[in-house]
C-alpha cells in the first residue's frame, strides 16, 4: 500500500496547491468587484445615467394671434408628413416607390430623403414628403397595411389667412438663424421656428409657450423603452391685437390702387390701431413654409419696399400736414388768433430768398380758418417766422412727433423735428431763418411716419389727451397697456379752432372738398399735405410749374391726409400717405374717405351716434 | 489488498444508507445557485417568468432528480463505462465537425429528435473520466513514463482539436485545463509542466511573427478587449458600467438599468453574473462568490476524503473544471480575462449546461456515496 499512500500524498500536494491557487483567484475576483463597485462606483454611476436617460424636448404649439373679435391672424396648421423608417423596411427605394403609386414625389423630394436617410441612424424616421393634402392623407393611411415602415407625422405650420394684407403687422415665423440661438434647447430643435418680425418677433417669448420634456430610457441603440417622466408642452399665449382684420383687408385692398401707399386708422380716444396697412404687401406663409432665393431676391429689391411697414418705418416730409402744428404753436405763443388775417400775394420773402405759396396768385386776405382750409403757406410762413422754430418743435414733440412711439412692431422710427439745438450737432451748426420757414410746412428736414401724424392728429381731435397707439389688447385674458388720460397741455380753445379749420378742409372751398362723406353724422375733417420729393428749381418754376404727372414716378410729391371723423365727436382718425402720388387732395384724401367713411359703418369702437354726447 | 477495514462499503449499505452519504451541504449551495440564477432570469426577461425562469426551472427540476440518480450509481459502473462514455464522445464529435453544419448551421448541436445534444459538453465530462480512468491503474511509477504521458496528453487532444474545430475555443480550453490540473494531480512531473509551459512562451514570439497585422490585432483585441471600445471591447465596457454602477447595494431587484436597457449583451447567458451584480450590488456579489467557493471546496472536499484513485481524480477533474468556468466567466465579465463565450454554470440560461453540470455534481456525489470502495485495476484495463 505505499506506493498507493505516496500517490495520495502526492496528489493531496498539488491538489491543495491547485486548490489555494484557485481560493487565490476567487479572491481577486471578489477585490476586482469592490474596486469596480466601491472605488469606482460613483464614476460608473454617472456613466450609467447617461447611457439610460435621454430628454426629449417637446415643442408647445405656438400661441394664435387673432383680431378684436378673435378671428385669427396666425394660427397652426397641421403639416403632414409621410415618414418612412429605413429599419422597418428590406428595401429603402423600393419602399419611396411604393408610396409614389399613391401620392407625387418629386426628385428633389427623393434626393432630400436619400440625404436625410444617410446622415441619421436607421431607427430615425426620414421625411419622404410634407404639406400633404388631406385627400393624399387619406389615400396613405389607407394602404398603410402594405406600407410596412411607412407613417404619417402631424406637425404644425403658421398660416396667415389674411395673408398679405395683416403681414406687416403680425409679421411671420421662420427657422432660427445662428444668431437668434440662446442656451433655450427649444431653440435647436429641427425645424423649431421663431418670430421673425412684427407681432410674432414682439411677442416672441408669451407665444413661443412652454417647452415640455420626456425624460425617456433609451436602450443602447438610443430607441426610447419606456418613458420616465413627462412635463407636457404648453401652448403659447394667444395674443389679441386690436386690429379689426376685415377692415385691415379693407383698408389693404383698397390702397392696392395705388403703386405703393400705406394707411393707419387709430382710435384717438383709446389709441388702439384699427388698421394699419402698407402697399404693397407680401405673403407671410410663404415665409413660415421657407422662401426661396429669387422670391427673397425680389421681394428686397422691388422699389415699392414691400418688406417694410411703411406705416411705422417710413418717414416722410409731413408736407401741409404740419400746418397743424405750426397753427396750435401759433396760436398758444400768441402770435396769432383766431381773427387774425394776413395777406398771401402767392409768395413770402425773406432777406433775398422767396418763398413761393403753392397757390401762385396768393390766396389774399388769409385767416387761421382759411390758412387751414385752403393750405395756404404764406399764412404759416410769417407766423413761423415769428415764433421762431424751437416753439414750432416743442408743439410737433408734444403731439407724438420726432420720437420713437412705442408701439409693439420692431421697426419704428422715430422721424426727425429738426430745432436750434439739434441743428448745433450736424455738420452746418448754424439755424438758417428760411430753414424755420420750410419747417413751418413741413418740409426741410422735418420727417414723420404715418402713424406719428394720426397720432398727432389724434391728440389734436381728443382734446388734447396724450394718447399714444396700441396695438397689443391682450394676452391671454391679460389686458395690455392700459391708456393714460394725461394731457399734453393744450387750451380746449385753440384746439376747437384748429378743429374748425379741420372741417373747413371737406367743406366747400377746401382742399378735401371732393373728398367729404356726405353720409349724415359721419363727416370727416382733416388736413392734405403734398410733400416734395425734389425742390423745384428756379428754372423749372420759370417754365412754369411742370406737372406731377409728366415727371418720372420717383420723383413725384408724396401725397399725404390725415383725417378724423365724425366730425362733431372725434373717435376714428386716419392717416395716409401715397409714395409719389403727386398731391394730397387727388391722391390721398379719397382713400381717406373710403376707408374713415367704412371705419364708422363698421364702427368698432361702439360710439353712439351723434347727440350721444359721450366723449370718453 | 487492504490492511484497514473503513466501516461499510457502500456495497453493504442499503438505498437509504447511500442516500445518508451524499453530501448535502453541496447539494444545498447547488439549489442557492440555481435558485439565484431563477431569479435572475425572472429579471432579465423584464418579470416575464415563461420567457427564461421556467424553462430553467423545469430543467433544474429534471437535472437535480438526474442529479441524485447518478449519485446513487455504483461508481464502479462509471468506472467501467470510462472508455465507452469517451469513445461515444468522440465519434459524436466528428459526427458534429462533419455533419452538424449541414442540419442546424451552428455545429455544435446533434438534433436527435427528442433532444439536442452539444457533443463538446459532454467531452467536459467524458474527458475527465478517461483520465481518472487511466491513472487509477497507474503507480506514480507508471505516471511518471513518457508513454504514459503521451498517452494521457491524447486523451485531452483528440477532443480539444474536435471542439475547436467546431469552433468552440472556450469549451476546448475549459476541456485542456482540466486535463492539464488532472496531468499534475496525478503526479506527473512538475519538470513536464515548466518544460510545457517554456515551450509555449517561447513558441508564442514565432507564431506572432507569422501572423498577419489583421491577425496581430485580433489577438491583441482578445487580450485586451478595452482598446476597441465599439467592438469587442464595448460589452466589457457596457458591463463593467453595470457592474460599477451597482455599487455596494445595488440598484435592487428587477432595477438593473443596464440590463434592461439592453446595454448589458446576453445578460441572460454569459453576462448574467453582471446583472446579478448590478442589482444586488457588492453584497450580493460576494455572497454569489461566497457560495460558488463553497460549492468548489465542497468538490475538493470530497475529492480529499475519497479511498480511491479514480474517485480523487473524478471528483477533483470535475471540480476543477467546474471552478475554471466560474472563474473565466466572472474575470471575464470584469473585465480581467479575454472575453470567451463561456457560461456561469448554473446560472446561466441553458439547457445542455445545465445538464452537463448536474451530471458532473452528480458523478462526484457518487464518489462522495462511494468514497470507501475498493475499485479492482483488473476490469477493462
Amino acid at each position: 500500500m505505499d506506493r498507493d499512500q505516496e500517490r495520495i500524498d502526492s496528489f493531496s500536494r498539488r491538489a491543495l496547491m491547485i486548490g489555494g491557487l484557485q481560493g487565490i483567484a476567487l479572491g481577486i475576483l471578489g477585490m476586482r468587484l469592490s474596486w469596480l463597485q466601491v472605488v469606482e462606483g460613483d464614476k460608473y454611476k454617472t456613466l450609467s445615467e447617461n447611457n439610460r436617460i435621454n430628454v426629449q424636448i417637446l415643442p408647445p404649439s405656438r400661441g394664435q394671434i387673432v383680431d378684436r373679435y378673435g378671428v385669427p391672424l396666425a394660427t397652426n396648421l397641421q403639416n403632414f408628413q409621410v415618414l418612412v423608417t429605413p429599419e422597418q423596411v428590406e428595401d429603402f427605394e423600393k419602399a419611396i416607390a411604393d408610396i409614389r403609386t399613391y401620392i407625387t414625389l418629386d426628385d428633389s423630394d427623393l434626393k432630400k430623403a436619400l440625404r436625410q436617410k444617410k446622415r441619421n441612424p436607421s431607427y430615425v424616421p426620414v421625411e419622404v414628403r410634407d404639406h400633404l393634402e388631406w385627400e393624399e392623407v387619406s389615400r396613405i393611411e389607407l394602404a398603410l397595411p402594405h406600407l410596412p415602415g411607412v407613417s404619417i407625422q402631424a406637425g404644425e405650420l403658421r398660416n396667415y389667412p389674411y395673408k398679405d394684407s395683416t403681414a406687416h403687422i403680425v409679421g411671420y415665423v421662420g427657422r432660427v438663424s445662428e444668431n437668434e440661438m440662446t442656451e433655450d434647447p427649444l431653440l435647436s430643435l429641427p425645424g423649431f421656428q421663431i418670430g421673425k418680425t412684427g407681432i410674432e418677433k414682439t411677442y416672441e417669448m408669451n407665444l413661443r409657450g412652454k417647452t415640455g420634456q420626456s425624460e425617456v430610457e433609451v436602450n443602447v441603440h438610443g430607441r426610447a423603452v419606456r418613458e420616465l417622466g413627462r412635463s407636457a408642452p404648453q401652448t403659447g399665449d394667444r395674443l389679441t391685437l386690436t386690429i379689426d382684420a376685415e377692415y385691415q383687408r379693407f383698408v389693404h385692398q383698397r390702397l392696392s390702387s395705388e403703386r405703393s401707399a400705406a394707411a393707419a386708422v387709430m382710435d384717438c380716444v383709446t389709441g388702439e390701431i384699427y388698421a394699419m396697412a402698407s402697399y404693397p404687401s407680401y405673403d407671410p406663409n410663404v415665409f413660415a413654409a421657407g422662401i426661396s432665393v429669387l422670391d427673397w431676391e425680389q421681394l428686397r429689391d422691388d422699389p415699392a419696399h414691400p418688406l417694410s411697414n411703411k406705416v411705422t418705418s417710413g418717414v416722410y416730409p409731413p408736407g401741409s400736414t404740419f400746418k397743424i402744428v405750426t397753427a396750435l404753436a401759433g396760436l398758444e405763443a400768441g402770435a396769432v388768433n383766431e381773427h387774425s388775417t394776413i395777406t398771401c400775394p402767392g409768395h413770402f420773402d425773406l432777406g433775398n430768398t422767396r418763398f413761393h405759396c403753392w397757390k401762385a396768385g396768393g390766396h389774399g386776405t388769409v385767416d387761421l380758418n382759411k390758412a387751414l382750409q385752403q393750405s395756404c403757406d404764406t399764412y404759416f410762413y410769417k407766423l413761423a417766422q415769428n415764433i421762431g422754430i424751437d416753439k414750432i418743435a416743442a408743439m410737433a414733440r408734444r403731439l407724438g412727433l420726432g420720437e420713437k412711439l412705442d408701439v409693439d412692431l420692431e421697426d419704428v422710427k422715430a422721424g426727425l423735428v429738426p430745432d436750434q439745438s439739434w441743428k448745433k450737432t450736424q455738420e452746418d451748426p448754424i439755424w438758417h431763418p428760411g430753414e424755420t420757414i420750410n419747417a413751418a410746412i413741413g418740409q426741410g428736414y422735418m420727417l414723420a411716419s404715418p402713424l406719428q401724424l394720426a397720432v398727432m392728429l389724434s391728440r389734436v381731435v381728443n382734446g388734447g389727451k396724450a394718447v399714444t397707439p396700441v396695438l397689443g389688447q391682450k394676452i391671454g385674458e391679460q389686458k395690455l397697456g392700459e391708456q393714460s388720460s394725461s394731457s399734453v397741455g393744450l387750451s380746449q380753445a385753440h384746439l376747437e379752432m384748429v378743429k374748425r379749420g379741420l372741417v373747413a378742409v371737406t367743406s366747400q372751398g377746401g382742399t378735401a372738398y371732393g373728398s367729404r362723406i356726405t353720409e349724415e353724422g359721419m363727416a370727416m375733417g382733416g388736413k392734405t399735405g403734398t410733400s416734395q420729393v425734389k425742390r423745384i428749381t428756379k428754372a423749372e418754376r420759370a417754365q412754369g410749374i411742370r406737372r406731377q404727372e409728366d415727371m418720372p414716378w420717383h420723383l413725384r410729391h408724396h401725397a399725404l391726409f390725415v383725417g378724423y371723423a365724425p366730425t362733431d365727436n372725434p373717435r376714428y382718425v386716419a392717416s395716409v400717405i401715397v409714395e409719389h402720388g403727386g398731391s394730397g387732395s387727388g391722391a390721398a384724401a379719397p382713400i381717406a374717405h373710403d376707408i374713415l367713411l367704412e371705419i364708422q359703418k363698421r364702427n368698432p369702437a361702439g360710439q353712439k351716434k351723434e347727440n350721444g354726447g359721450d366723449e370718453g | 489488498m487492504s490492511s484497514f477495514q473503513w466501516g461499510l462499503t457502500p456495497d453493504d449499505m442499503n438505498f437509504w444508507g447511500k442516500l445518508r452519504q451524499i453530501s448535502w451541504g453541496q447539494v444545498l449551495l447547488v439549489c442557492m445557485l440555481a435558485c439565484t440564477g431563477f431569479t435572475c432570469l425572472y429579471s432579465a426577461a423584464g418579470g416575464d417568468l415563461d420567457k427564461w425562469a421556467s424553462p430553467q426551472i423545469m430543467r433544474f427540476l429534471f437535472a437535480l432528480g438526474m442529479m441524485i440518480a447518478i449519485a446513487m450509481t455504483n461508481l464502479r459502473w462509471i468506472y467501467r463505462l470510462a472508455w465507452p462514455f469517451y469513445g461515444m464522445t468522440i465519434i459524436l464529435l466528428i459526427f458534429v465537425d462533419v455533419f452538424g453544419h449541414i442540419g442546424m448551421g451552428a455545429q455544435r448541436w446533434l438534433n436527435l429528435g427528442i433532444i439536442k445534444i452539444q457533443p463538446s459538453e459532454l467531452a467536459k465530462i467524458a474527458t475527465v473520466l478517461a483520465l481518472a480512468r487511466f491513472y487509477h491503474t497507474r503507480d506514480l511509477v507508471e505516471v511518471r513514463r513518457l508513454k504514459n504521458i503521451l498517452f494521457s496528453c491524447a486523451i485531452i487532444a483528440v477532443p480539444f482539436v474536435l471542439v475547436v474545430a467546431q469552433p468552440d475555443l472556450g469549451t476546448a480550453m475549459a476541456i485542456s485545463f482540466a486535463g492539464i490540473a488532472m496531468l499534475f494531480v496525478a503526479g506527473v512531473s512538475i519538470w513536464i509542466f515548466i518544460a510545457g509551459a517554456v515551450g509555449v512562451a517561447a513558441l508564442i514570439p514565432i507564431a506572432w511573427q507569422f501572423m498577419h497585422d489583421y491577425q496581430q490585432k485580433r489577438v491583441l483585441i482578445f487580450m485586451d478587449p478595452e482598446s476597441d471600445p465599439l467592438g469587442a471591447g464595448f460589452h466589457i465596457t457596457q458591463s463593467k458600467i453595470a457592474l460599477g454602477s451597482g455599487g455596494v447595494s445595488g440598484k435592487g431587484f428587477m432595477q438593473g438599468t443596464q440590463s434592461h436597457l439592453n446595454f448589458l449583451p446576453e445578460k441572460h447567458t454569459d453576462f448574467i453574473f453582471t446583472l446579478f451584480a448590478e442589482e444586488w450590488g457588492l453584497m450580493g456579489g460576494l455572497a454569489l462568490l461566497t457560495i460558488l467557493g463553497f460549492i468548489i471546496l465542497y468538490g475538493y472536499w470530497i475529492a480529499f476524503r475519497c479511498r480511491n484513485q479514480f474517485a480523487r481524480l473524478v471528483a477533483f477533474g470535475l471540480t476543477f473544471n467546474f471552478s475554471v468556468y466560474v472563474i473565466v466567466n466572472i474575470g471575464m465579465v470584469m473585465g480581467l480575462l479575454p472575453v470567451v463565450g463561456i457560461p456561469l454554470p448554473l446560472m446561466s440560461y441553458g439547457g445542455t449546461a445545465m445538464l452537463t453540470v448536474m451530471a458532473a455534481f452528480g458523478i462526484i456525489q457518487s464518489c462522495s456515496v462511494h468514497r470507501d470502495i475498493r475499485i479492482s485495476k483488473g476490469l477493462l484495463g
